[in-house]
């Protein structure tokens, strides 16, 4: 019984150890991971939309590709823009 | 007595084990950023972006002062060959999909863009260089900039100072009263969105396909070099080292991909401010 309230006591100990620099470092992290994944959800679906209805347009009148083709990367532009910004912070977050 | 600090003694050293030390150990661990970004300055401001860049920049105009100085008689071959199916992809392209024929002035800029930002983007993938000078802000940034000052100043050319604020203020066809909504989102979405967006899409792909490539070398290295349980460890070092190969091949496409589709809003930005009736 008293070595388990050792134990308990040593690990309350190394656990509070940790400095407050080290615990913002952790917290940050784990943000970073929560902000990227939550930013990556819209985009993605986005972009499978994009290309899929890209495909369909191409499919249905292949000799207005080029034009699609063109329009079809305008809008992932736009689309992935927002998970990149997601990536920024995540970077942000984690390393500065 | 003497079983309770044994006890203790073994219950620190699986703490400790389990909280990670200041110096990190044998194994996996991810180096400071500035290690993989920066390296060190070979004289103060003068690093490897810096070189690289500076190269990418040398390297496209000789590429297209030799081009030039070849018979433009003779069928073309060499430099000449693959000058001229760059300047056609650009004319054919970008410029006759987003601006139409009276874009045609512009191909000068935007080769020039396209290559320089193709040439910062390649030495990502190329062995023993293997870092994009775009995936620093500091390239990425002053393009940006650049376009935005191109583009608003092709707008007030064309349309006039009030012309080029009304049309990007007050679009036309839309309800009267509905400016109070519009006015504020094409304000901020042409003046400091387009560039941000434009500046941190080319760093962002870059510095992300710059990260994938370190972690699966790093893995890779890891796995192969690892000390404990080798003969499990090192067949799957394979797995990581495929994926690295493959990726390569894939940072190649984005390298390609991420200067098409800077030169293609940066068309699309200027002929929206010379013509704003598309």
């Amino acid at each position: 019984m008293e070595a388990l309230t050792r134990i308990a006591q040593v690990s309350a100990r190394v656990a509070v150890e940790l400095t407050p620099a080290e615990l913002k470092a952790n917290s940050a992290a784990q943000m970073a991971g929560l902000a990227y994944g939550l930013a990556a959800i819209g985009p993605g679906i986005g972009i499978g939309m994009i290309f899929g209805k890209a495909i369909e347009a191409m499919a249905r009148q292949p000799e207005s590709a080029g034009m699609v083709r063109t329009t079809m990367f305008l809008g992932v532009a736009f689309t992935e823009a927002l998970a990149l910004i997601g990536f920024v912070a995540f970077i942000l977050l984690k390393f500065a | 007595m003497f079983s309770t600090q044994l006890a203790i003694k073994a219950s620190v050293q699986v703490l400790q084990k389990l909280v990670p030390s200041a110096e990190g150990g044998r194994g996996f661990s991810f180096p400071p950023i500035n290690t993989i970004l920066r390296w060190k300055d070979v004289t103060p401001g003068i690093n490897k972006v810096v070189i690289i860049s500076i190269l990418s920049a040398v390297i496209g105009t000789v590429l297209f002062l030799v081009a030039s100085s070849k018979d433009a008689r003779k069928a073309p071959k060499g430099s000449r060959n693959l000058a001229e199916i760059i300047v056609e992809f650009i004319e054919k392209n970008i410029i006759m999909e987003t601006m139409g024929k009276s874009g045609m002035g512009w191909t000068p800029f935007l080769l020039t863009m396209f290559i320089f930002i193709y040439l910062c983007n390649l030495p990502g993938i190329i062995p023993f260089i293997q870092m994009p000078a775009t995936a620093r802000m500091g390239v990425p940034a002053f393009m940006a900039l650049l376009v935005w000052v191109v583009f608003n100043a092709t707008g007030i050319k064309h349309q006039g100072l009030f012309g080029y604020f009304k049309s990007v203020l007050f679009p036309p066809g839309v309800p009267k009263a509905l400016y109070i909504l519009v006015t504020p989102i094409e304000l901020i979405s042409t003046l400091v969105v387009r560039p941000f967006s434009l500046a941190v899409r080319l760093f962002a792909n870059m510095l992300a396909g710059h990260l994938l490539l370190v972690i699966f070398a790093l893995l890779t290295q890891a796995l192969i070099q690892a000390e404990t349980q080798r003969f499990f460890l090192i067949p799957i070092g394979i797995l990581p080292f495929g994926l690295l190969i493959f990726l390569t091949a894939f940072e190649i496409l984005v390298a390609f991909l991420q200067a098409y589709i800077f030169t293609v809003l940066t068309a699309v930005y200027i002929g929206g401010a010379a013509h704003p009736e598309h």
